[in-house]
């Protein structure tokens, strides 16, 4: 039901990180995802040890958690059309992580966010990342904004 | 509330988003906040929401945009403050 808003994010194959949305208002978002075991970055990190990267878990939590919900809250909020304008991207302004466990490959996890602000078009969130036995793998605060949006014209 | 009361708050409200200690003891009117502070021009919302609360004022679009010195906001939060009154 939720699923519509995928559509609308701008990431692409190996680098979307979003499988679904299974909650989502104008304060809080919750999604899932599945690691894949044959993505990129296994065979490197590390060469017959896969363990996901910190760097890919922050960008899973920034994809569910900061993205869809700013594109949620922007698209509720003013007549843009993120699809037809290629110079609109989503940018991570700042992140403060910390990590609890391990996400090995075919994991899932499920993020949720709850909106701090979105005031001049910076959108900020306190994040949660969970395994499937409900327990805590990261959290931290996450901030982000729209690339070249000029939202006192269409806000 | 004089010009030189609210650059001392200011500095208090800035604190928290610049690594910068140096700079931020020695600041004036003309100290930009990117440029000569080093803040993430994101951060600058944060400072805006903050000034807010401290000041118990609101601080719409158009004055947000001219809050790029620490003159610039003196003069928006010494407006508001006059609004306020």
């Amino acid at each position: 039901m939720n699923n519509h808003i995928l559509n609308h994010l701008p990431y692409k194959s190996s680098f979307r990180f979003v499988d679904n949305i299974s909650l989502l208002s104008e304060n809080e978002v919750r999604g899932e995802y599945t690691l894949k075991q044959d993505s990129f970055f296994y065979e490197d990190h590390f060469a017959g040890n896969p363990v996901t990267p910190g760097v890919i878990i922050t960008e899973i939590m920034a994809q569910i958690g900061l993205v869809v919900l700013g594109i949620f809250l922007i698209l509720k909020e003013t007549d843009l059309n993120f699809d037809d304008d290629e110079n609109l991207f989503p940018l991570l302004t700042s992140t403060d992580v910390s990590f609890f466990k391990m996400v090995l490959p075919g994991q899932k996890v499920t993020v949720v966010s709850k909106k701090q602000y979105f005031r001049f078009g910076k959108l900020k969130c306190y994040v949660e990342m969970l395994d499937s036995e409900h327990e805590l793998v990261a959290s931290g605060m996450f901030s982000g904004i729209i690339k070249n949006i000029d939202l006192k014209k269409n806000g | 509330m004089t010009r030189t009361e609210i650059l001392d708050e200011l500095k208090k409200v800035i604190a928290p988003y610049t690594t910068n200690k140096e700079m931020l003891a020695s600041i004036n009117e003309q100290t930009d906040l990117i440029k000569d502070l080093k803040i993430n021009s994101a951060n600058l919302v944060d400072i805006i929401i903050d000034a807010e609360a401290k000041y118990d004022i609101e601080i719409d679009y158009d004055s947000a945009d001219k809050m790029v010195n620490v003159g610039t906001c003196i003069d928006v939060i010494s407006e508001k403050l006059n609004q306020k009154a």
